[in-house]
Formats: C-alpha cells, structure tokens, sequence
C-alpha cells in the first residue's frame, strides 16, 4: 500500500466514523442517564433532513447543523417524555421512535432528494498539524464537524467522568434512588440528557447530509443508528472507547468503498453487507466475553419516586 | 384494618368501562388523532387533507379493485403480524420480520427458478415448506445467542433486515439475474406451475394461509401448555424460571416460529403477486407488522382487521402518487398511529394507577 493510499484510508475512516461517534456519544448520555432510546435512527434521520432543507432554504451550513440538532432534540422530548413522565416501556417507545422519525424524515425530505446541496462543510487543512506526514493529509485536513467530534470526545469524557453534574447524571442511571435521596433531580436530569443525546443523534445525521454524503436520500443512514447503539455497548458505556469501535467501523466501510483500489476484487453488495456483519460479529463477541457488567443498573427502568 | 381490605375490593362508585373498552377506545383515539397530525402536516405542505384522505379512502375501500388490491397487501400483513405477535407474546422484540419475509421468498423462488417444470401439486407445497423454513432459519440466526448469551435481539434483527435486503440485490444483479431482461434487476418469471392459484379476482391461495395462521396462532398462544409458558414468560420472566420453564428451548421455538410465518408471507408475495425476485419485495411489510401487532394488543383475530385496515392505508397511499401529496404520508400516519397508541396506553395505565390510589387512600380513610 502506497503512503497516498494509506492516507485515503484513514481520511475515509475518520468521516465514515465521524456520525458513530456523534450518535453514539448521544445515546451513551441517554442510557448513562438510566434511558434506553433505540429511536436514534429516525432521529439521526430526522437531523439529517431538517438540517439538509434549512441549509438549502438559508444556504448556511451552521444553520444546517442548528436546525438538525433542533429537530432531532424535539423528538428525543417525545421519547422522554413517554418514558420518563408516563413511564411508559421504553423498548417500544424506541422503536415507535425510530418507525416515526423515518416516516416523517421522508415525508419531510420527499422534494429535496436530487437537490445538490448549496453550501456543503469542505475540509479545512489545520495550520501546523496538517503538515505531518500521513495524520496531516489524512487526520487534520477534515471538515469542520469532524474536529468538533476531535474536541467532543475528550471533553465529553471528562463531564461524565470527572465533573459534579456527569456524576448525577450517572448516578441516576445507577440508582435513581439514591440519586434523588442526595437530591438529584431525576426527572430533569433524565429529560437533559435524553434530549441533548438525540441532539448529538441529530447532528451524526447531519454531518451525512451536509457533509459527508453531502446531499439528501430517502433511508439516507441505512441503519448507522443502530449500528450506534450497537457500539454503545461494544464501548460498555464509555466514550474513549466508543472512539475504537466507530473508527473501527468506520475502518470496515472505508476498506470496503476502497477495496478495488487495493487490488482486492470482491462484490460492492457483499462489500455492503460488511458494516452489518461486522457489527453483529462485534456484538456476539462482546456477549460473549462480558455478558453487560458496565451496563448502568437503572438502565430502562422508569423511576417513581416512592409515594 | 379489615374493613379497608373490604372497602379496597368494592367497586369505584363511578361508571366503570370495561378494559377491553378502553383498550378500544384509546386505539380508535390514537388514529383519529394521528390522521389529525398528519392532516395539518398536509396542511403546513400546502395539500388539502380532507381531499387527500377521501382519496385515499376511495383508493383502498372505493371499488371492487381497489378491494381486491388492499385484501391482497393484507396477506403479508397478516402473516408477519401474527408472526411478531408470537415473540412479542414471549417478551422477545423481535423486529426483522422484514428480512425474514425476504429470505422465505427467496427460499421459495430458489426452488421455482431450479426445478419450475415440476408439477404444481409438488412444486408449490415444496415453495411453502422452504419459504417457512428459511423465515425460520434467518430467525433463528439472533435467536441461538439471544437464547444462550443474551445478545440484544433488538438490534440484531435488525441488522439482519440489511443484510436480507443486500443478499436479494446480489441475487438479482448476479447468479439469478434474468438474462433476457437488459440488465434490468430481476430474475425470470417463474412457471405457471408456482404461481399460488387464485381465490377471486387478484387474490391469491396466500388469503387462506393468513386465515389458518391466524386460527392456529391464536389455538396455540391460547389453548396449549406451550402458549401458556410463552405468554409467562413475556409477562414476568422471573416467574418462568423459578418454575423451571424451558426458556431458551421457548425463545428459539417462538423465533423459528416467527420467522417461519414470515417467510411464508414472502413465499405468498413471490408466489402469488410478484411471480419472480426483484428489489423491495415488500413495501416495509414487517415494519408494519410491528404497528399492527401493537395495535391489535397481541390478539391473533384482532390482527385480522386491523391488517385489512393498514392494508387499506398503503393502497390509499398508492392511489395518492397520482395527486401531488407524497405517500409517503401512509408511513407517516402509521408511525403516528403507534406512536400515539404507546402513549395513550402510558396515559391510561397512570390514569388507573393514580384512581386505584385514590380509591385505596378514600378506603382507608372511611375506615379510620
């Protein structure tokens, strides 16, 4: 493999991983917090669509990436508010999500598919680092979201893991109980987090149409948002190691969209099915091995307090 | 104290409705408010919803083909309804009725592509057969580690429903694409021989299929030792086990099971309308499938209508394309619908738990 190649494949890795990592960091938020929501594909689709029409009607990618993360957190207040005020399952809840947002993302998206996008995020070489050799090309020569998702990571770790308000919001995804009993407001740190995740659910959907794609179609993330709750489990709960497995799969896609380019010549539609497999390999290994400890305790059980 | 235990059980001095009336009446609730939400979708969009829900309407009930036309999109309906009714009744989500249907039609076609100068007397049970058993084999793929290491089925199945869809692409542009059709994906056209007969007018054999499932779902799920373990276990599987029921033989039963009546809907689909293997074999009949089991409260016979009545909606939103209004809209009003039923049922079980409080709190109060 040339060094030119090599710097492709990891380019690619990075977009194709970049909205894992976004959706993926959003539902850890919710599911920290003690909420499942399996609704983040129709999400993720709905931010897709929403930022894609705001960015052809204003031609302002940030408006995009602000009306994506808008619409796909009023969905998520949907599911939280099921879940949490009405108590109700929150598996079904997930799907109806899931089954409604991509209803409505193609209802909403129905005129726009074929409409090029007018003001698509382009990579941006960073001054200093992009001079490296390969990691410059390849890691600092990417568009704007993605070094948001760089910053992201690290600084979303560091609240969940080493402030006061990322430990409430896993304490009530622990033991809501004795989060309240401390004075924690359970209910409104439940309804944060499940409407900030499906913000980030949102802006992984965006970054599809204004960035990587860059353009909408029906069914646009082809099951990205499951393979992101996937992941979420594969990282058990921690977004250091989300980063592995979204870069891992976003490895699979990269090499299958490039394999001809290596001199490997297999089917695209089994290259396709790639993503797919590997993710279900991924989850029966980590079955397997770890049988859910890092799982949060409270994880789907809807929380009331004792009368 | 023995009073209040007695006032607890008297009844609340108010009109009771019974369950089942209210479990109707929140459905019928839930749709008249989901057409209403779509409606001022349609509106915001510039359509007009009372002309595009009257065609819609006509489209699906209007005429004697527009009968037949949605009768015909109740089988694959009906089918993988009772299909998920099955796992959802044992606790388990299973959600790739989609991909199981798929890979049963594909099963099915593999033997009408290979063998279709056989007699249609041996030729089409063979179809059923091979529809049910791959159905039930592609179930039975996330069943095997949900069973024994508890691996999510949710996604899993899911998952599946891709990969289903990718391997009919691969068929269909390589090894079973039609050579006489231009590079055009789709396989040949199956013999006279596998073509399912007709009942009346489009509808196919594939009708009786969906009845007798539907007979049959409810017998077992009602009537056997086997459904009474299932219902168990998806209603407290704690209880299941400490009674030492076989739970993981029940999960890859109830998931072959599932997928077999799925795969059966994608023999009936191929066998009976399509007549070869071509690129969305179903419209998202297994997703619907999960609406309608939810709306049809995991009731085998409630399934029926309710999948003639979704049936209906698709049509209609066929019948909409040749109007401006984007049919998508069918897909919006059904997810609408589900969602509103899941809160509407929230709604009602708080709504019971806080009156049961209050009858307890006043109960105990005359007592004192």
């Amino acid at each position: 493999m040339s060094e030119e190649q090599l710097v492709r494949l990891l380019a690619a890795t990075i977009a194709m991983g970049t909205p894992l990592v976004f959706a993926a960091f959003g539902e850890i938020l919710a599911e920290s917090s003690g909420v499942l929501n399996l609704g983040v594909e129709g999400m993720m689709l709905v931010g897709a669509v929403s930022a894609f029409i705001a960015v052809v009607v204003t031609g302002h990618p940030w408006l995009g990436v602000i009306a994506g993360m808008l619409a796909a957190g009023v969905l998520a207040a949907g599911h939280a508010l099921l879940t949490v005020t009405l108590g109700t399952e929150q598996v079904t809840a997930g799907l109806a999500l899931a089954l409604f947002g991509s209803g409505l993302s193609s209802f909403l998206g129905k005129t726009y598919v074929g409409v090029p996008n007018p003001a698509p995020f382009s990579p941006i070489a960073l001054p200093g680092l992009s001079a490296l050799p390969i990691v410059g090309p390849s890691l600092f020569t990417q568009d704007a979201l993605v070094y948001l998702s760089y910053v992201m990571i690290p600084l979303g770790w560091w609240w969940l893991y080493r402030t006061r308000p990322g430990l409430h919001l896993r304490a009530c995804g622990e033991s809501p109980g004795t989060a309240d009993a401390l004075g924690v407001g359970v209910v409104a740190v439940r309804y944060a987090s499940v409407i900030v995740g499906g913000m980030f659910a949102g802006l992984g959907g965006a970054y599809l149409s204004l960035a990587y794609v860059p353009a909408w179609t029906e069914n646009l993330t082809a099951g990205l948002g499951w393979i992101a709750l996937a992941l979420v489990i594969f990282a058990s709960w921690n977004p250091l190691r989300l980063v592995f497995g979204a870069y891992l799969f976003g490895g699979v896609e990269a090499i299958g969209f490039r394999a001809q380019v290596f001199g490997f010549h297999a089917n695209t539609i089994v290259l396709r099915m790639m993503p797919y497999a590997a993710t279900l390999t991924v989850m029966l290994v980590v079955a397997l091995w770890r049988r859910r400890l890092a799982m949060p305790s409270a994880l789907g059980v809807p929380y009331a307090r004792e009368q | 104290m023995a009073d209040a235990t007695l006032a607890i059980g008297r009844p609340a001095p108010r009109l009771a409705i019974p369950e089942w009336l209210e479990a109707v009446l929140v459905r019928l609730a839930a749709v008249v408010a989901a057409l209403a939400l779509c409606g001022v979708l349609l509106i915001v969009q510039g359509h007009n919803p009372w002309l595009a829900y009257t065609d819609m309407a006509i489209g699906a009930f209007g005429s004697r083909f527009a009968l037949e036309q949605t009768l015909l999109k109740a089988i694959p309906l009906m089918l993988t309804t009772l299909g998920v009714t099955i796992t959802f009744t044992a606790g388990l989500w299973n959600i790739g009725a989609e991909g199981q249907l798929t890979i049963g039609a594909l099963a099915a076609s593999w033997l009408a592509l290979n063998h279709g100068s056989a007699p249609a007397f041996a030729l089409l049970p063979g179809m059923v057969l091979l529809g049910m058993l791959g159905g039930a084999l592609w179930a039975l793929v996330p069943a095997v580690p949900r069973a024994y290491v508890g691996m999510n089925e949710v996604i899993s199945t899911l998952l599946l429903n891709y990969i289903a869809l990718l391997i009919v692409d691969y068929l269909v542009f390589g090894a079973w694409a039609d050579p006489t059709a231009f590079n055009f994906p789709y396989s040949p056209a199956f013999s006279d021989a596998a073509r399912l007969p007709m009942l009346f007018g489009d509808v196919h054999l594939g009708l009786v299929f969906a009845l007798v499932a539907t007979a049959v779902v409810a017998a077992v799920i009602g009537h056997t030792v086997w459904g009474y373990e299932v219902r168990t276990s998806g209603a407290s599987p704690g209880a299941a086990r400490y009674a030492g029921m076989p739970l993981r033989r029940n999960i890859l039963v109830a998931m072959a099971a599932s997928g077999a009546l799925s795969g059966l809907a994608g023999m009936a689909e191929v066998s009976g309308m399509i007549f070869r293997v071509q690129q969305g074999i179903s419209p998202g009949y297994g997703y619907s499938a999960i609406i309608i089991a939810w709306l049809a409260k995991l009731n085998p016979w409630a399934a029926a209508p309710v999948a003639i009545l979704f049936a209906g909606l698709l049509n209609g939103g066929f019948a909409l394309q040749t109007s401006k209004v984007p049919a998508a809209i069918t897909y919006m009003i059904q997810a609408s619908i589900l969602f509103l039923v899941v809160a509407g049922e929230s709604l009602l079980a708080r709504v019971r738990r806080a009156r049961a409080a209050a009858a307890q709190k006043a109960a105990l109060g005359d007592s004192r």
